[in-house]
């Protein structure tokens, strides 16, 4: 009954996730797993420890090849990428997928603006030729560097970090570091962002900035952002649409209100026995027919 | 020793510092004496009736505790008191020791040493004459300079990429043999096969790096390792070309871009042109910038390719690959380019090195040269040009001083030779620099581009790289 709304919902998808299963061995780690994000909206991934959140990540930036299913990201000009078959470097470099880790890793010994550069790789890589035409000191390559900083300086002042630019990555503080490792995948220029955790460890001023910077990357660039996040204060402010997933499966699908109130949602995150979730279920629906709204368990977007 | 009639507040110290240094000494003796009473002061032979008889060695027994007692005594009664003083006086200025405005010669450190080095052959010839500048130039120069390039060109697989190679000796063996061979079969010019070694070095650091791509640290270094015995066991038993263990020999000499040569019967010779008296120290000289100008070319392709993307994905390689690949970099291709490059300066380094022996053979090219070559990378700091050139100049010329070091046989006896030691001390050497200096000579990095301020950064952010 759930698997249904997928289909009701498609303005203009740019990453479309069909039927993705992982096994590790004989653990099931996602199990038929569908869902689609809409380009230009916030989309969040959430549910309990252990439900397969990371998993998922994994298997649409290429880290994981999925067991089975279909991951398709449509691009702007129509280009489509099935990302399950693309070799992880070019799911960024080409279908211009960037993603963040739930522990940080940055380049700890560069410094801040390296951290910047070094994700310009493949375009610097283009203007200097492959770095034979760079090495003679070609004017293309000088045009092309400036202009990579240039692009840091934008994200380094979105990100608040530029009085830290040359100071080494590993020297900031958490806040600043989760901040940076955003900032480092923007400068891969991506169409979809995936952040896994961006809030974790943050204290509730750094999160209210985060919050600001993420709608500031969806307005700006017109980024798509597909986030994994535990802090419910960031994914119920910021998010257009909230997928939750537990055990591999998904249970909830629709916008953050919807999905807040979903009798399988309170469930899973507040624990309810198995046997119990029918009673559960059938409660809400009654509080939810006296009240007069008609929501069934089916997500249906407003 | 302790005076009574002194005042009690000041020089009341300065006695019992003495008194405690004696006495530390005497014990220090004592247990030197009954550590190396067996160890050093008894000798066994064979008598001239095929005995064993043993008889004490007392003068050098007394040297060794002689040794550790005087140690100990100046250790204690002058170098920690004087440690502490500027320990304290550090403390009581209250400046931290970091300001920015370094001496001249700090400064123009590069400069100085760059001049030091161009005018180091006409220096030295000065000095010693054109027989004498032998030594100087070949033993000393030359030598080092190979390693200065050598280690510049493992710096981009292991200091920069953070790619573990312990056989990177094979490289240079490519290159020394790919000159040696193609210029006694094909009578190739040391100009043309200059690049084309390091062309053929590169090409085999390429092969090399495809098996090895998957693999990570402790494997990759253990795969490395054996490439460099394969190559040399190639070496020693496809004897057809290359002779085995009797080497390739009569490698012609490198000319001077074929205008003037050094082989003596040549009608073009260098010291016959210039009516100048026959020496084979002219060749050295000449071999001595043009190892100068491969040393600076190196540097030079570093320093160009650490600002360029290619340099800073090997520099971000090694601190995280999976960040590295998050972020659309073809790490199989940095890895194979970062592999090619640091062989091809091995190359270039085989090529000179063979020109300049005259004779090549799988000897030279053993394990323990790769092992001194990662020693003096990671002596000098990974990373750091200076500080493997510094580190190169101190273990290479330090091993090379150690030959020269005659008058020790007369503290040790006749039969004493300091260069059997000269592992022993490297090694010792490697274990103080370490224990003073973990990150190596010089510990930071300078960054490749900056917004504001160009700051170091300090060693204890930069990762060794996994493999």
């Amino acid at each position: 009954m759930v698997t249904g709304t997928a289909t009701t919902m498609s303005k203009d998808p740019i990453l479309k996730v069909e039927h993705l299963s992982m096994r590790f061995g004989g653990l099931m780690a996602i199990n038929d797993f569908s869902f689609e994000a809409t380009r230009g909206e916030i989309t969040a991934l959430i549910g309990p420890n252990g439900a397969g959140k990371t998993t998922v990540f994994n298997c649409i930036t290429g880290f994981y090849k999925p067991t089975m299913g279909m991951i398709t990201m449509r691009q702007k000009g129509g280009k489509e990428f099935l990302l399950e078959r693309l070799p992880d470097f070019e799911i960024t470099k080409r279908a211009k997928v960037a993603r963040t880790f739930q522990n940080i890793r940055l380049f700890s010994g560069l410094t801040v603006l390296e951290n910047l550069l070094v994700a310009q790789h493949n375009a610097l890589m283009r203007a200097s030729g492959y770095t034979i035409l760079g090495l003679f000191g070609f004017p293309a390559y000088k045009k092309a560097s400036l202009a990579s900083i240039e692009l840091a300086k934008y994200w380094l002042d979105k990100a608040s970090l530029t009085d830290r630019a040359d100071d080494p990555a590993g020297d900031l503080p958490y806040g600043a570091q989760r901040r940076l490792e955003i900032a480092r995948a923007m400068c891969t220029q991506p169409e979809l962002l995936c952040l896994d955790e961006p809030a974790a460890g943050l204290n509730p001023r750094e999160s209210l900035a985060l919050n600001t910077l993420l709608r500031d990357i969806r307005t700006d660039t017109g980024t798509s952002i597909l986030l994994i996040e535990h802090d419910m204060s960031v994914v119920m402010e910021i998010s257009d649409h909230v997928v939750v997933l537990e055990y591999g499966q998904k249970i909830s699908d629709g916008n953050p209100q919807f999905v807040q109130n979903d009798p399988k949602v309170i469930a899973a995150y507040l624990g309810v026995e198995d046997d119990e979730v029918d009673e559960v279920i059938a409660e809400v629906e009654q509080v939810a027919a006296t009240v007069g709204h008609g929501t069934g368990s089916t997500g249906e977007r407003p | 020793m302790a005076n009574i009639s002194s005042p009690v507040s000041e020089p009341h110290a300065e006695p019992s510092v003495l008194a405690r240094a004696l006495k530390e000494a005497f014990f220090a003796g004592l247990v030197s004496l009954g550590l190396f009473c067996l160890f050093v002061g008894v000798e066994t032979y064979q008598n001239i009736n095929n005995e064993l008889v043993w008889r004490m060695r007392w003068g050098l027994l007394a040297v060794f505790v002689g040794v550790a007692a005087v140690g100990r005594f100046l250790n204690v009664a002058f170098i920690r008191p004087a440690l502490d003083k500027r320990k304290l006086a550090k403390a009581k200025s209250g400046i931290l020791d970091v300001s920015e405005d370094k001496g001249f010669f700090h400064r123009h450190f590069l400069k100085i040493a760059l001049i030091a080095l161009l005018i180091y052959p006409p220096v030295s010839v000065m000095l010693r004459g054109v027989q004498g500048s032998l030594l100087l130039v070949d033993n000393f120069g030359i030598q080092i300079l190979i390693y200065v390039m050598l280690a510049w060109g493992l710096n981009i697989v292991v200091g920069l990429a953070g790619l573990l190679d312990l056989g990177y000796v094979a490289f240079y063996a490519v290159g020394a043999y790919s000159y040696a061979l193609l210029s006694t079969h094909f009578g190739l010019s040391f100009w043309v096969l200059l690049p084309l070694a390091g062309i053929f070095a590169a090409l085999w650091g390429i092969i090399l790096g495809f098996p090895v791509l998957r693999l990570r640290g402790d494997y990759l270094a253990i795969v490395t390792l054996a490439f460099g015995e394969i190559i040399r066991l190639v070496l020693i038993n496809w004897t057809e070309v290359t002779k085995g263990t009797f080497g390739v020999s009569g490698i012609a000499k490198a000319s001077i871009f074929g205008i003037w040569s050094f082989d003596v019967g040549s009608p073009s010779n260098f010291a016959k042109s210039f009516g100048l008296p026959m020496s084979s120290a002219y060749y050295k000289i000449f071999l001595f910038y043009v190892i100068l100008f491969l040393c600076m070319l190196t540097a030079y392709v570093t320093i160009r390719l650490r600002r360029m993307p290619i340099g800073r994905a090997w520099e971000a390689l090694r601190e995280d690959e999976i960040a590295c690949r998050s972020l659309g970099i073809n790490t199989v291709t940095t890895k194979l380019t970062a592999f090619a490059t640091g062989a091809m300066f091995g190359g270039f380094a085989g090529s000179f090195f063979a020109a300049r022996q005259g004779f090549v053979s799988p000897e030279s090219f053993v394990f323990i040269e790769s092992a001194v070559i990662l020693a003096i990378v990671v002596l000098g700091g990974m990373g750091s040009l200076t500080g493997i050139a510094i580190a190169a100049v101190v273990m290479v010329g330090g091993t090379e001083l150690l030959r020269e070091m005659n008058f020790l046989k007369a503290i040790f006896g006749p039969d004493f030779t300091p260069e059997l030691y000269r592992m022993l001390i490297f090694g010792l050497a490697m274990v103080v620099v370490m224990l003073f200096k973990p990150r190596g000579f010089v510990g930071s990095r300078a960054p490749s581009a900056f917004l504001h301020t160009q700051k170091n950064v300090s060693g204890s952010f930069t990762k060794e790289g996994h493999g």
